[in-house]
C-alpha cells in the first residue's frame, strides 16, 4: 500500500516536472507556431546551471536552505537566453517554411549541446545536497525525500500561475490573441514581435525551471535534453499542441504509464511510450485538447 | 521578374547525362589517386548520398518532411546484423535482397500510419515512430546488443567469389567496396532519376506544389504519399543495409532522432529542391562532419553553426546557389547577345 | 435531358443560408453566367457540384446519374471539372506540365513510375495543343509561378479544360486581371471551350463580360434564384436591373 503511494508521488513528481517542459514547448507552439527542437536542451542547461549555482553556494558556505531560491534564479537565466535567442536566430525565419524553422532549432540544438560540454565538460554534475538537505516524509513504513513532495507543489503551482497569466491577466489576452490570429492581432496595433519574445521567454523559463527542480533528484548529464525533448514530444501529442490543459493531463498520463511500464515492462517501457504517442496522433491527430 | 521573365534553354536535360557520365568516370578513378582513408570516407559519402535521394524524395519532391528517417536506415543495418547472428549469411547480395523488403515493409507500415497527416504533425509521428525503434533496439539488449550494438565483419561480394580474409584483407576490402557501392549507387540515382521524371513523379510534384488542384484533378493524394513514403525509406533503407558492413558495428545511435536531423540537414547542405542537391549534401556533409570531429571536440557546435549558417544565406543549397549563379550568367548572356 | 440539375440542394453555413433548395439545371453545350452580390451563394453552389463540400440535403444528377455521393475523383471521371478563383497551379511545375499532368491524370497514367514523362508522345502532343488553343505555347518551358497574372489565370482554366470535361465550372476566370486582359481572356475561353464543345458554367462579377459571351444568366440572391435567362430576358428585367445596377 505504502509502496503504491510511493509510486504516486513518484510518478507526480515526474509529472511536474514533464509538465514544465511541455507547457513551454506548447505555450511557444501555441503563440508562435514553431516547434523548438532545442527546447529539451534547454530544459538541460537549467539543470546545469542550477547544479552550478548550487555548487558555487555551498562552496560560499551559503545555508542550505537558501539555496532552493537559486532555483528560480537558474530559470530565469534560462529565459535570458531564450531573450537573446529569438531575436538572433528565430525571428529571420518566422516567414519562411516551416522546414527552416525546424532546422534552425536543429542547428540551435546541435549548438547549445555543445555549448553544455564546452562549459561544464563530460562528467554529470549533481546538485544532491539540496534534496539531502530537505527533511524526509513517512509514508506506512517508508521513508520519502520531502524534496519530491516540493517538486510536486512547484509543479501545481506553476500550473496555476501559468492558468492565471494566460486568462487571467491583460498579457494573457494578448498572447491568446496572438496565437490565434497574428495578423490581425497585428493589424489591431499589437506589437507582435514583443508578444513574441514575451512568450519565448516565458516557454524557455518553464524548460529551465524543470532543469532546475530534477537536478537535485537527477544529475546533470550530457544528452539529457535530447532525450527529454522526445518526451515532451510525447506529452504535447498526447495532450494536444499548444494547449496548457494538454499539456499538464498528457503530462499525468505519460508520467503515470511510465511508472507502471518500469515497473512492470521495463523493457518496452520507453517504447510504449511512443507507441501511445503514435496511436493518438493516429486517433487523434490534435491531442486529447489540442488546438492545431 | 515575372513580365521579364526569359525562356532559358532547357540545358538540363541535355547536359545532365554528359555531367553524370563525367562524374562517374571521375569517382571511378578515385582510389587510384587517393589513399585508402579517402576512399572509405568517400564510399562513406556515397551511401549517404543514398539515403538523402531516398529523404528527398519525400521532401523536396513531395513535401513531406520527415524527422524519422533513422528508422529506415537503422533497420537496414540491424536486419543485417540479424542476417548474420541468426542465419550465419556473409553475402552482400543477400543482405541487400533479403534487407529491401524488410526495410519496404516496415516504410509502406509506418508510411500508411504517417501520411493522413501533414506538417507538422507528420514530422512529430515519423519522429516518434522510429523512436519506438531506437527504444527497442536499446532495450532488448539479448537480441539487439543494446547500446553496444552488434558486429557486422566484412561480407562476401558478388555471391561470394569475393571475400576479404587474411592478410591485405582490409586495404582490399576498401577498395572493392568502394566500387561495390559506386557501382550501387550509380543505379539507386538512375532509378530515383526516371521515377522523379516519370508520370508519377510529376504528380508528386504537384501535390507537393497545390493539393487542392491536385485533388481537383482526380488524383489521389494520400496513396501517392504512401508510396513515396514507401520508396523513400526503402531507399534509405538499402543506404543503411550499406553501411553497416563498412562501419563493421550497429549501434541504436543509428536509429536514434538526431540521426534523423543528420539526414535533413544534409539534403538541406546540398539543396532539396534538385535531384543533384541530396547526392552533393550526402557527399559534402561525410567530409564535413568528418573533419569536424577530427579537428575540434566541439564538432556538434561547429556543425550546429554550419547548419544556421546554411540556412540564413543558402536555402537553397550548394547546387540551389550554384544553379542561380548559372543562371544569372546565362541569362546575361542572352540579355547581352 | 439536362446535363446537369439538383434537386432541393441545401447548404446552411451556420445562420447563413447559402443554398436553399436550389433546382438548377444545365442544358448541354451552353455557355451559361452565374451572377449575384458576394454572398449568394454562387461558389457554394459550384462547390456543392464540385465535391468540394457535402450538402446538407437534396441530390445532384449529372446525365441523369446520381452523383451526390461521389468523391472528387469520381465526378471528375464523370466529366465535372473546375477552375479557381484564386489561381490553383503547380508553381513548381513548367507551364507545360501543369497540362501534361491533367492529362496524365485524366488517362490515368499517374501510377506509371518506370517510365519518363517526356517520353509520352501522346500526352506531349496533345498538351502542346491544348497550350497552343489558350495562347500559351510560347511559355511552356517556364514555371507556372513565373508567369503574368493573366497568363496564369488561362493556365488555370487550360488545366481543368485539358481534362476534356462535358461540364467546366470557372470561378471568376477574369477577377484580378486588368480590363484590358479581361476581354482578351474571355474571348480564348469561350471560343475554346465552345470549339470543344464543352458545357461552361462560369461565375463572374464583371457585367460587361457576363452580358457580352452568355448564353444564358442565371442569378443568384441570398442561396435561391432570382432571374434565368438569355442576356436579353435578363436586361429587360426590371427587378434584376435594379439589383445589378446595385452590383456592377
Amino acid at each position: 500500500m505504502s509502496i503504491l503511494a510511493i509510486q504516486l508521488l513518484n510518478s507526480l513528481f515526474y509529472a511536474s516536472v514533464l509538465f514544465l517542459i511541455a507547457a513551454g514547448l506548447s505555450l511557444i507552439f501555441g503563440v508562435m507556431r514553431i516547434v523548438n527542437l532545442a527546447h529539451g536542451s534547454l530544459f538541460a542547461i537549467g539543470a546545469y546551471i542550477s547544479a552550478w549555482l548550487v555548487g558555487r553556494a555551498i562552496g560560499l558556505g551559503v545555508p542550505v536552505i537558501w539555496l532552493l531560491l537559486l532555483i528560480p534564479v537558474a530559470a530565469l537565466a534560462v529565459a535570458l537566453i531564450g531573450i537573446v535567442i529569438e531575436p538572433l536566430l528565430l525571428r529571420p525565419f518566422y516567414r519562411r517554411a516551416e522546414e527552416y524553422q525546424l532546422l534552425v532549432t536543429f542547428g540551435l540544438l546541435l549548438i547549445l549541446e555543445d555549448l553544455m560540454r564546452l562549459v561544464w565538460g563530460g562528467l554529470p554534475l549533481t546538485a544532491d545536497t539540496v534534496m539531502d538537505a530537505m527533511p524526509v516524509v513517512h509514508i506506512g513504513g517508508l521513508v520519502y525525500p520531502g524534496y519530491n513532495i516540493l517538486v510536486i507543489g512547484i509543479g501545481i503551482a506553476a500550473a496555476v500561475a501559468l492558468w492565471v497569466v494566460i486568462y487571467g491577466t491583460k498579457f494573457g489576452v494578448l498572447l491568446r490573441a496572438t496565437s490565434q490570429d497574428r495578423r490581425m492581432a497585428a493589424a489591431l496595433g499589437l506589437n507582435v514581435g514583443l508578444v513574441y519574445v514575451a512568450a519565448f521567454a516565458i516557454g524557455c523559463f518553464m524548460a529551465g525551471l524543470g532543469g532546475a527542480i530534477v537536478v537535485p533528484s537527477h544529475a546533470a548529464v550530457l544528452g539529457m535534453g535530447v532525450e527529454a525533448l522526445v518526451l515532451a514530444f510525447v506529452v504535447v501529442v498526447v495532450g494536444g499542441l499548444g494547449s496548457l490543459k494538454g499539456a499538464l493531463v498528457g503530462a499525468l498520463i505519460v508520467s503515470f504509464v511510465r511508472t507502471a511500464g518500469i515497473q512492470f515492462f521495463p523493457e518496452v517501457e520507453l517504447a510504449v511510450l511512443y507507441l501511445i504517442a503514435a496511436v493518438v496522433l493516429i486517433a487523434r491527430p490534435t491531442g486529447l485538447f489540442g488546438t492545431a | 521578374m515575372k513580365a521579364a521573365a526569359i525562356a532559358l534553354p532547357r540545358l538540363q536535360t541535355r547536359f545532365w547525362p554528359y555531367a553524370g557520365a563525367a562524374l562517374v568516370v571521375v569517382l571511378a578513378s578515385v582510389p587510384g589517386m587517393v589513399g585508402l582513408y579517402q576512399t572509405q570516407l568517400l564510399t562513406y559519402g556515397l551511401i549517404m548520398a543514398i539515403a538523402a535521394l531516398g529523404f528527398n524524395l519525400l521532401l523536396g519532391y513531395t513535401g513531406l518532411l520527415s524527422f524519422g528517417h533513422s528508422a529506415y536506415f537503422g533497420l537496414g543495418a540491424y536486419t543485417v546484423a540479424f542476417l548474420l547472428q541468426w542465419l550465419g549469411i556473409h553475402s552482400m547480395e543477400l543482405y541487400i535482397l533479403l534487407g529491401l523488403p524488410v526495410a519496404a515493409i516496415i516504410s509502406a507500415l509506418f508510411g500508411y500510419i504517417c501520411v493522413r497527416h501533414t506538417r507538422i504533425f507528420f514530422g512529430i509521428l515519423t519522429l516518434a515512430l522510429s523512436q519506438v525503434l531506437y527504444s527497442l533496439a536499446l532495450k532488448f539488449f539479448w537480441v539487439t546488443g543494446g547500446s553496444d550494438g552488434l558486429r557486422v565483419p566484412r561480407p562476401t561480394l558478388l555471391a561470394g567469389m569475393i571475400d576479404f580474409a587474411g592478410s591485405g584483407g582490409f586495404p582490399r576490402f576498401i577498395r572493392s567496396y568502394y566500387y561495390y557501392v559506386l557501382g550501387i549507387f550509380v543505379l539507386s540515382t538512375a532509378i530515383m532519376w526516371v521515377i522523379v521524371h516519370s508520370p508519377f513523379g510529376k504528380a508528386l510534384q504537384a501535390i507537393r506544389d497545390n493539393e487542392t488542384r491536385a485533388r481537383f484533378l482526380g488524383l489521389r493524394i494520400r496513396r501517392f504519399r504512401w508510396a513515396a513514403f514507401l520508396l523513400s525509406g526503402t531507399f534509405t533503407g538499402l543506404a543503411g543495409i550499406l553501411w553497416v558492413p563498412l562501419n563493421g558495428l550497429t549501434t541504436p545511435d543509428v536509429l536514434y532522432w538526431p540521426f534523423s536531423g543528420e539526414i535533413v540537414f544534409l539534403t538541406l547542405l546540398g539543396g532539396f529542391r534538385n535531384f543533384s542537391g541530396p547526392i552533393v549534401g550526402g557527399i559534402a556533409f561525410t567530409f564535413l562532419k568528418t573533419y569536424a570531429v577530427a579537428s575540434t571536440e566541439y564538432w556538434q557546435l561547429l556543425l550546429g553553426t554550419v547548419l544556421v549558417v546554411l540556412i540564413l544565406l543558402l536555402p537553397t543549397g550548394i547546387v540551389g546557389a550554384l544553379s542561380q549563379v548559372a543562371k544569372r550568367l546565362l541569362a546575361a548572356k542572352e540579355i547581352a547577345r | 435531358m439536362s446535363l446537369l440539375r439538383t434537386v432541393e440542394l441545401r447548404k446552411r453555413f451556420g445562420a447563413l443560408n447559402a443554398c436553399d433548395g436550389v433546382d438548377f439545371a444545365v442544358e448541354r453545350g451552353e455557355f451559361l453566367s452565374l451572377v449575384g452580390s458576394n454572398g449568394a451563394g454562387k461558389t457554394t453552389l459550384v462547390n456543392l457540384i464540385t465535391a468540394h463540400l457535402e450538402p446538407d440535403s437534396g441530390r445532384i444528377l449529372f446525365e441523369d446519374r446520381d452523383i451526390t455521393g461521389l468523391s472528387v475523383s469520381q465526378r471528375i471521371k464523370a466529366g465535372i471539372a473546375r477552375s479557381f478563383q484564386l489561381v490553383n497551379l503547380f508553381d513548381g511545375l513548367s507551364v507545360f506540365d501543369n497540362v501534361a499532368l491533367a492529362i496524365f491524370a485524366r488517362d490515368g497514367k499517374t501510377a506509371k513510375i518506370a517510365t519518363l514523362a517526356a517520353n509520352d508522345g501522346d500526352v506531349r502532343h496533345e498538351a502542346r495543343a491544348v497550350l497552343a488553343e489558350f495562347g500559351l505555347a510560347a511559355k511552356g518551358e517556364l514555371l507556372a509561378g513565373e508567369l503574368a497574372q493573366g497568363e496564369r489565370k488561362l493556365l488555370d482554366v487550360a488545366v481543368a479544360y485539358a481534362l476534356r470535361p462535358k461540364l467546366l465550372f470557372l470561378d471568376e476566370p477574369t477577377s484580378g486581371v486588368s480590363s484590358a486582359e479581361k476581354a482578351q481572356i474571355m474571348d480564348t475561353v469561350s471560343s475554346v471551350v465552345r470549339s470543344g464543345a464543352v458545357t461552361a458554367v462560369v461565375i463572374e462579377h464583371d457585367m460587361d463580360v457576363v452580358f457580352r459571351y452568355s448564353d444564358r444568366i442565371v442569378m443568384m440572391h441570398e442561396g435561391a434564384f432570382l432571374a434565368d435567362g438569355p442576356p436579353d430576358a435578363i436586361r429587360a428585367n426590371e427587378a434584376v436591373t435594379s439589383i445589378l445596377l446595385g452590383i456592377s
